[in-house]
C-alpha cells in the first residue's frame, strides 16, 4: 500500500461553531491534491487543525501519517513526524533570524547532542536561495518580519525545500503573489515533487494550478469534501463558479 | 599583598580601620573611606515601605557573615586568569579577585604616550590624586541605596581609573573582569571613567562569581565622566554567583555633546539592585541606556534609573528588557526629570517584561517629572507573554516548546543585544544568557 496521509471522519470546531463535517481525504505520497472551496468553508482550520493548534477541538475522526495516528501529538512532533504546512499569514518574529530559525528546526530533528554541520547548512540554505530567488542577505533578516507578502511565501518554500517533509499542506500560498512571485513560489514547490512528498495545496483560486498541476482536485464545502476529479475539475469549477458546486449539493 | 587575614566582618569598625590603616593610602582617601563609614553607620537599612525600595523585598536583605576575603591563591589566580580572557584584543586587561587586583593591565606604549591612564584604583590613589579627588564618588544622587554605597565607600579599595585624554580615540576596548571566589566574600568594585573632550572608547565590566552558587556580597560603583564631543560605550556584564546580593550604583555624567552608550546586563545574583543615573550636563549630549536581565527561579532584579536633562537640547534614551523564568522578580521604576533650563528635551523610557512562568511577577514603575515646557518625553511599559500564534509557527517547523521559548525569548532581548557594538563581547553575552536559560 502507498504511504499516505488518511484523514478519516474528521468532526472539529472552534467555540461552539462546527467547522469540519466528517471530513474525509487521503493524499498518497508522490501526489498533488487540491483542496478547492469558497471562503470559511474551513480549508485554514483543516490546515491547522493537521498541524495541531491547539485552539480547535476535535470532536471525532482520526488522521494517519504513514499509518501513525497524528491527531491530538503536539505540534512540534506532528511536524518531526514530516507533516509541513506552509501557512497562509505567517507569524513575524522579530529577533530570531531566518538563519537561526531554520537552523533551529533542524537540530531539532537530530539525534540529541549530534553535531551540526553548520557549513553544509549554509551551503544547502544558499543553494534553495539561489532557487528561490532570494537575497542571501535574508538570511540574517528576522524571520517574516518587515516581508513583503512575496517574501513571506517565498520564505514559507524555503523552509519546506530545507525540511524535506513527507507531506506538505500548503495554505492559500497563491494569496497576496503578484504574478512573478506566484511563478517563482510553484517552481519551488514543483521542484520538491516526486514520490517522495504528497502535497495537499489549499486554494480557493484555479490560478495556482496552473502553475502546480495536481493529480487530483477537491472541491470542499461546508466542512467536507463533496466532489473530486482529475485536474479538469478545477478548470470546470472556474468556468462554473461556486453556485455551481452549491446548486450540486441542492439537486443531489 | 598587604591585606590582612581577618575573621571580622564588613560591619566591625576595628576590621575597616584597619584594613585603612593597612592599604597605606593617602590620607585624604583615608579620610573619603572614614566618611563613607560614619554615614554607612548612621543611615538605616532600607524598608519596603519606602517609595524607593517599593516591590523590594527588603525581608531578606542582609549585610550579615560578609567578610573581605584574603589574597586567593597562586593556583587560584592562574585558574580565574585563564577564564578572564573574554575578549581576544583588549585595550587592557585588569583582573580582581575577592577585591584583590591579579593583574594590572599593560597598555600599548602608544596609548601609555597619548596620555592614556588604565590601572588599579590602589595605584591610581597614589598616582593621579588631583583627578580622583575631583571625581571620586562626589555625586550626590541618591536613589535609595545610599547605605549600601557608604559601604562600599567605607571599603573602597578594588577597582580601577580609566582615563582617555582630549581627542584621544583608542578602538579597542578596555576589560575589566572582577570575581568573587571565597565564600562569603564582600567585594567593593569601583570603576571610575573619564573620558575628556572629543576622546572615544568602549569599557567592558565583566562581574563572576567563581563557582555558579558563589555566595558572596558585592556593592559596586560606577562613575563615568565625558567632556565635550567625546563618545563613550560601556557594556557592565552582572554575573555573581546565584547565591550573592549585588548593590550596584553607576553614574554617568554627559557633556556638551558627548555620545554615551550605556549598556547594563543582569545575569547572576540571588537578588540584585541596579541604581542607574545619567545627568546630561552639557546641551546636546545624547545617552542611551539598556538593560538585558533574564531571570530564572528565585532571583529578583530591581532596577531603579533616573535621567536628569539638566541642560538644553539633550536627549536620552532607555530601553530595559527583561525576560522572566520561574519564580522570579523583576522591579523597573524609573524616573525622566528635565530641569527648567533643559528646553528642547527629548527624553524616552520604555521597559518591556517578557513572562514565561506563571510564578514569575514583573513590576514597572514609569515617571516623569518635567519642568520645562519644549520638551519631548515619553515613556511605557509592557508586560506580556510569548504570542501563542508564534509559538505555534515554530513548534509547526518541528521546534521543541521549550526550544521555541527560548529562540522567542533570544528574539525579544535581541533589540538590547544588538547594541553591544563590539562582536565578541556581543557573543560571550548571548552565549551567557543561552547558557543561563539552558539551566533553568
Amino acid at each position: 500500500m502507498t504511504p499516505s496521509l488518511e484523514i478519516k471522519n474528521l468532526n472539529a470546531s472552534i467555540g461552539e461553531r462546527a467547522i469540519l463535517k466528517n471530513f474525509s481525504l487521503t493524499i498518497p505520497r508522490g501526489e498533488v491534491h487540491a483542496i478547492m472551496g469558497p471562503n470559511g468553508t474551513g480549508k485554514s482550520t483543516l490546515a491547522k487543525i493537521l498541524a495541531g493548534h491547539p485552539d480547535y477541538t476535535v470532536q471525532s475522526g482520526e488522521v494517519f501519517l504513514d499509518g501513525e495516528q497524528i491527531l491530538g501529538l503536539e505540534p512540534d512532533v506532528i511536524a518531526r513526524q514530516g507533516l509541513f504546512l506552509a501557512f497562509q499569514y505567517p507569524s513575524e518574529i522579530p529577533g530570531v533570524t531566518i538563519a537561526n530559525f531554520i537552523r533551529a528546526a533542524l537540530v531539532a530533528r537530530q539525534a540529541k547532542g549530534a553535531p551540526f554541520d553548520a557549513k553544509a547548512y549554509y551551503a544547502q540554505l544558499y543553494a534553495k536561495m539561489d532557487e528561490l530567488k532570494m537575497d542571501r542577505k535574508f538570511t540574517s533578516r528576522f524571520v517574516n518580519e518587515g516581508f513583503s507578502g512575496g517574501e513571506k511565501k517565498r520564505c514559507e518554500i524555503l523552509q519546506l525545500a530545507m525540511l524535506k517533509p513527507k507531506y506538505a499542506v500548503l495554505d492559500e500560498t497563491d494569496s497576496g503573489l503578484d504574478i512573478d512571485a506566484l511563478r517563482i513560489v510553484s517552481e519551488g514547490v514543483n521542484r520538491l515533487r516526486g514520490p517522495d512528498t504528497g502535497f495537499g495545496v489549499i486554494t480557493h483560486y484555479q490560478r495556482l494550478l496552473e502553475y502546480i498541476v495536481p493529480d487530483r482536485v477537491h472541491i470542499m464545502w461546508d466542512g467536507r469534501i463533496v466532489h473530486s476529479g482529475g485536474k479538469e475539475l478545477a478548470l470546470e469549477l472556474e468556468a462554473k463558479g461556486y453556485d455551481w458546486v452549491k446548486q450540486e449539493l441542492a439537486t443531489h | 599583598m598587604n591585606t590582612p587575614t581577618t575573621t571580622l566582618g564588613i560591619l566591625d569598625a576595628p576590621a575597616q580601620t584597619r584594613e585603612t590603616q593597612l592599604f597605606h593610602s593617602a590620607d585624604w582617601f583615608a579620610h573619603l573611606r572614614q566618611q563613607g563609614w560614619q554615614r554607612f553607620q548612621t543611615l538605616p537599612m532600607p524598608t519596603r515601605e519606602q517609595e524607593k525600595w517599593r516591590f523590594s523585598d527588603t525581608r531578606t536583605l542582609s549585610l550579615e557573615g560578609y567578610a573581605p576575603a584574603p589574597a586567593p591563591s597562586e593556583a587560584d589566580v592562574a585558574k580565574l586568569l585563564q577564564r578572564s580572557q573574554l575578549i581576544s584584543h583588549p585595550a587592557g586587561l585588569m583582573v580582581h579577585i575577592d577585591g584583590h587586583c591579579v593583574l594590572e593591565p599593560q597598555l600599548s606604549p602608544e596609548l601609555a604616550k597619548q596620555g592614556v591612564i588604565f590601572e588599579s584604583l590602589e595605584k591610581a590613589v597614589k598616582h593621579h590624586p588631583a583627578l580622583l579627588k575631583q571625581h571620586l564618588l562626589q555625586h550626590p544622587v541618591n536613589l535609595g541605596g545610599d547605605k549600601f554605597q557608604a559601604l562600599h565607600q567605607a571599603w573602597l579599595r578594588s577597582g580601577y581609573f580609566l582615563y582617555i585624554p582630549t581627542g584621544v580615540h583608542v578602538a579597542q576596548p578596555f576589560v575589566s573582569v572582577q570575581w568573587t571566589l571565597a565564600e562569603n566574600s564582600a567585594v567593593f568594585p569601583h570603576a571610575l571613567v573619564i573620558a575628556d573632550d572629543r576622546a572615544q572608547g568602549q569599557v567592558l565590566d565583566f562581574h563572576f562569581g567563581a563557582q555558579l552558587d558563589s555566595r558572596a556580597l558585592a556593592i559596586s560603583c560606577c562613575d563615568v565622566h565625558t567632556g565635550q564631543e567625546a563618545k563613550l560605550e560601556r557594556l557592565s556584564v552582572q554575573g555573581w554567583g546565584q547565591q550573592t546580593q549585588s548593590f550596584q550604583v553607576d553614574n554617568t555624567c554627559g557633556g556638551r555633546g558627548a555620545k554615551i552608550v550605556a549598556i547594563n546586563a543582569a545575569l547572576g545574583a540571588r537578588r540584585a539592585r541596579l541604581e542607574n543615573t545619567v545627568r546630561l550636563e552639557g546641551p546636546e549630549a545624547n545617552v542611551n541606556l539598556y538593560g538585558i536581565t533574564v531571570a530564572t527561579d528565585g532571583q529578583e532584579y530591581d532596577q531603579r534609573t533616573l535621567q536628569i536633562h539638566a541642560a538644553p537640547h539633550t536627549k536620552s534614551d532607555l530601553l530595559f528588557k527583561n525576560a522572566l523564568l520561574g519564580k522570579s522578580r523583576t522591579i523597573f521604576s524609573g524616573l525622566i526629570k528635565v530641569e527648567p533650563d533643559a528646553q528642547r528635551t527629548d527624553a524616552y523610557q520604555t521597559n518591556r517584561n517578557l513572562i514565561l512562568s506563571p510564578e514569575a511577577e514583573a513590576d514597572s514603575l514609569p515617571g516623569l517629572e518635567i519642568e520645562a515646557n519644549d520638551v519631548k518625553c515619553s515613556h511605557g511599559a509592557t508586560t506580556g507573554q510569548v504570542s501563542p500564534e508564534e509559538l505555534f509557527y515554530l513548534q509547526a517547523r518541528g521546534i521543541p516548546l521549550k526550544v521555541a521559548q527560548e529562540l522567542l525569548t533570544q528574539g525579544f532581548l535581541e533589540e538590547v543585544l544588538s547594541k553591544v557594538s563590539h562582536p565578541e563581547a556581543c557573543d560571550l553575552l548571548r552565549t551567557l544568557m543561552q547558557e543561563k536559560f539552558h539551566r533553568s
